[in-house]
């Protein structure tokens, strides 16, 4: 692994799936199957027809893809980089029942909206002006899908972003050789021409709050989840105790103060976000990292192909020790751990300890819910702090304000983010226009919401005898 | 005893045309010189007909010249060229094939010939060429582009009447074995190839190319492979026409007036059993081009290995042993079983549920495969009381060996359209209802 300071940036994170060139390509959308009433469509949560898609570039109509791709997702330009899709469509590949490799579905995906990008043009343009105003708190993957479909509808949107920069977790929080920041500022850059205002460095108040909900016909709430939580337990106050979110920001600004800035790291967690700290750890330069988690490696909720990644990066995986205390004077030293095992489902802790030293910790075990903004708009919210909506809009339990995203859902992928957005869109649009059908521009997309119904084929009756 | 394999004799015999196998280069671009052929010889290949000649001075030649249909991730599915007959003096030739045969004299060095449809120039060519040592003459009476605007190639092989004069100008002259090279680009390949039987022919080769075009460039909207923008129609070869080829081999190897003539196969054969399909509908030698611009002279190695192994796992040890052997099961329409019944089915444990048999049975031919939407699984049912057995199922699916067509036994006695017509439609009700 590099490690002067030019090289880190340049080798430890350079992308771990490359762009497909044109012929590797076509050779790869040809293997397609084409399945009918596809289980990779039905996998992805904005229903993005793949087999199509994949088809329109095996035909060598890239840009003809590129619009299938971002008419069901707005935001399909990163998804194809930040999917987790071993878990989503690639994983529902028939070809896993064949023995054979999937077809790398993500890879496709990046191809045919990097030619969309090329062309600096949107596939689809703003509706007809609709003389409604949606303000949207929030501009993450939740905020800018609902914006998008919104702008397509016609209704004039308001973005208001509490950072100075757009984009919320896909350009913060994306491990680097996933996305870099700048591919998620060219897709807003190219998706916000359909005419949002986009308000940054705003956060949102009671003031802000109560004249949104007095200046706009509807509001959505895309606002993801708040901080890292926090341990809870003594030292956790120490130099060189880090949150996986600041940290995963600064690596991504490039800052050059967390390279070398740790001789042994222990990262704390057992999510993708952990996995994502141990391997950014060592990329910029720390010698050993250890990934502590609570449980065995079962309970981990980290997908299998990004444990993999932060073993490949040579991590250690220290699984059963529960953290009890950060050591260290002014900076910390090491981290007090306790075995523990699992019985009949309940975590027992060894009341024997051990230490392992080290000179930095990276808490990533999860964000908190951020219920400030929801009290704010007055919406009510479930037992587990995410905010209560309707299933089918989107919308909350107050009259015109709409939510979804990772408050919705607890936390989940860019993906699901964007098809909430999208649902949220045609939720709002309904209230705002009741009765409102789908009409020639939004027709399709609208299908893509629930996934368009595949209608079972009558089987062979006797009008169809014969030759 | 020491285990011994049987002895496999490749040698061939196309209309006393002799060659150690039956894989001989066709006419075209790779038999250009002799120093291509005794490469392609040393290589292991049993025969060359060498690159048409003419008279001189020779044709010249346009600058871009070959184009191919690739489809899916296949190079060369399909290939094209408006080359001309050689572009070299006569002399030149004739002095390489007689060096060739001095070096390989087991090896059948053929003369493809076309000049203008005048006695004298055929005799005069055909004595040059026997001079040099050719073993047999090919007439091209088969290239369809260049040389057909000037009155020969395939503008001789599409009028039957020429066809048969011209043979007989040859054979007149021929003291060796002449194949009339047929020409596809014809409404019924069986009347060219009996007027070259009328005229003496010893045998014939086909099939030349096909009239093509091979393509529209959409975003520069010129031909796809062009001289300077324009391009004249080409000859189509190269997989793609393979089942044509094979369809004109099998009207000559079971047309009455033609039945027992050789026949040098030629048509998109890319690999050996290409070619034993070639000899099992009659062909006593193959001819092959594409496949060696696409992949070099190398390929007869795998040609002559594969033919032998094959030979040896059916008990054959002469090329003898099956030639025209499944010719006979090639007929009219009218002698097909009314009464055969297959139907397809779906092996569960192979099947990845990728459903694309379903939609394409039930968008577009009989509607009979259904799924089970109780299942969760996916994967689709035949129901075999209304399977047609038009195999589009089968054909459709990736995976080898998942839906296979299963004769049924009717318990009904055969019954062609042909008997039915005779017998005044008896029985008819009988069939109608069983599809």
């Amino acid at each position: 692994m590099a490690r002067s300071t030019a090289s880190v940036w340049r080798d430890n994170f350079a992308e771990l799936k490359k762009p497909l060139v044109r012929e590797e390509a076509r050779v790869e959308a040809s293997r397609c199957l084409y399945c009918y009433d596809a289980p990779c469509v039905k996998a992805c949560p904005t229903h993005i027809d793949i087999p199509r898609f994949i088809r329109q570039i095996a035909a060598a109509d890239p840009l003809g893809s590129g619009e299938t791709i971002l008419e069901a997702n707005a935001l399909g330009h990163s998804c194809a980089r930040v999917c987790p899709v071993e878990v989503l469509c690639e994983g529902d590949c028939v070809y896993h029942d064949w023995h054979e490799k999937p077809i790398q579905i993500a890879r496709l995906q990046r191809f045919a909206t990097d030619a969309v990008h090329a062309t600096d043009e949107l596939p689809f343009s703003a509706g007809e002006d609709t003389g409604k105003r949606v303000a949207i708190v929030g501009a993450g993957p939740a905020g800018v899908a609902c914006a998008v479909y919104l702008r397509r509808l016609g209704h004039a949107v308001t973005i208001f972003e509490k950072r100075k920069i757009p984009g919320g977790l896909n350009t913060f929080g994306v491990a680097e050789y996933k996305m870099d920041g700048k591919t998620s500022l060219e897709e807003l850059r190219l998706l916000f021409r359909l005419g949002c205002t986009v308000k940054t460095g705003i956060a949102v108040d009671s003031v802000l709050a109560k004249k949104m909900t007095k200046d706009f016909d509807a509001v959505f709430l895309g606002v993801g989840l708040a901080g890292t939580k926090g341990l809870g337990i003594p030292g956790e106050n120490l130099s060189g105790v880090v949150d996986a979110l600041s940290f995963i920001e600064r690596v991504k600004a490039h800052d050059r103060r967390v390279l070398d800035s740790s001789a042994v790291t222990v990262v704390i967690g057992g999510g993708n976000t952990a996995v994502d700290a141990v391997t950014q750890s060592r990329r910029t330069g720390a010698s050993k990292v250890i990934l502590a988690y609570r449980r065995g490696a079962e309970d981990m909720s980290a997908y299998d192909f990004e444990v993999a990644l932060a073993r490949a990066d040579g991590a250690e995986l220290l699984l059963n020790a529960a953290p009890k205390r950060i050591l260290g004077k002014k900076r910390v030293e090491g981290v007090e751990f306790a075995r523990t095992k699992t019985s009949k489902g309940k975590l027992l802790e060894d009341k024997k300890t051990f230490v392992v030293p080290c000179d930095r910790v990276i808490k990533a075990i999860g964000q908190q819910k951020d219920e400030s903004v929801a009290a704010l708009f007055g919406v009510a919210l479930n037992d587990d702090g995410t905010i209560q909506v309707d299933a089918k809009t989107l919308r909350s339990s107050q009259a015109g304000i709409f939510a979804g995203g990772d408050m919705v859902n607890g936390g989940k992928e860019v993906v699901n983010a964007a098809a909430d957005g999208k649902r949220a869109a045609w939720g709002i649009h309904r209230a705002l226009i009741p009765g409102a059908q789908p009409d020639e521009s939004s027709s399709y997309w609208v299908s893509t919401i629930d996934g368009r119904v595949v209608a079972p084929i009558r089987p062979r009756d006797e009008a169809n005898h014969g030759a | 005893m020491a285990h011994k394999r049987a002895k496999i004799e490749l040698a061939a015999n196309t209309a006393g045309i002799k060659s150690p196998n039956p894989f001989w280069l066709a006419s075209a671009p790779p038999t250009n010189s002799g120093a291509q052929i005794m490469r392609a010889f040393e290589y292991g290949w049993g025969g060359a007909v060498w690159k048409t000649l003419g008279q001189d001075p020779p044709v010249i030649n346009v600058s871009s010249r070959y184009g191919a249909m690739d489809f899916g991730g296949q190079k060369l599915a399909g290939f094209n060229n408006i080359e001309l007959i050689t572009d070299r003096p006569l002399e030149t030739n004739l002095k390489e094939i007689y060096q060739v045969k001095k070096r390989f004299a087991k090896h059948a060095v053929i003369a493809s010939l076309m000049v203008p449809c005048e006695k004298q120039a055929w005799r005069d060519i055909t004595k040059k060429v026997i001079d040099a040592g050719s073993d047999g003459i090919e007439l091209n009476f088969g290239c369809p582009h260049g040389m057909s605007e000037r009155g020969m190639g395939a503008a001789v092989g599409q009028v039957p009447e020429y066809v048969k004069m011209v043979t007989e100008f040859v054979k007149d002259a021929s003291s060796i074995p002449v194949l009339v090279k047929l020409t596809p680009n014809v409404a019924d390949v069986r009347f060219p190839a009996r007027a070259a039987k009328a005229g003496g022919a010893d045998g014939v080769s086909l099939i030349n190319t096909i009239n093509s075009i091979m393509g529209v460039d959409v975003e520069t909207m010129v031909p796809k492979f062009s001289v300077g923008g324009k391009i004249s129609h080409g000859g189509y070869c190269g997989p793609a026409v393979k089942p044509i080829a094979l369809n004109m081999i099998s009207q000559i190897a079971t047309d009455p007036e033609t039945r027992m003539m050789p026949i040098s196969g030629i048509g998109g054969i890319s690999n050996w059993s290409d070619a034993v399909e070639f000899m099992l509908l009659g062909s006593s030698s193959v001819q092959l081009c594409t496949a060696v611009m696409h992949h070099g002279f190398r390929i007869i190695e795998d040609l002559n290995a594969g033919l032998e192994g094959w030979m040896r796992r059916k008990g054959f040890t002469q090329l003898d042993d099956f030639i025209g052997k499944t010719a006979p099961n090639i007929v009219d329409w009218k002698h097909l079983n009314l009464h055969h019944k297959t139907v397809a089915s779906i092996d569960k444990e192979k099947c990845i549920g990728c459903d694309v048999c379903y939609v394409a049975c039930n968008d577009t031919t009989h509607q009979c495969i259904a799924i089970d939407t109780k299942k969760k699984n996916r994967k689709p049912h035949v129901l075999q009381d209304d399977c047609v057995g038009c195999n589009l199922c089968s054909l459709v699916c990736p995976v080898d060996g998942c839906i296979t067509m299963t004769t049924v036994d009717t318990g009904l006695k055969p019954l062609t359209w042909d008997e039915l017509m005779k017998n005044g439609m008896k029985g008819y009700g009988e069939v109608y209802r069983r599809h």
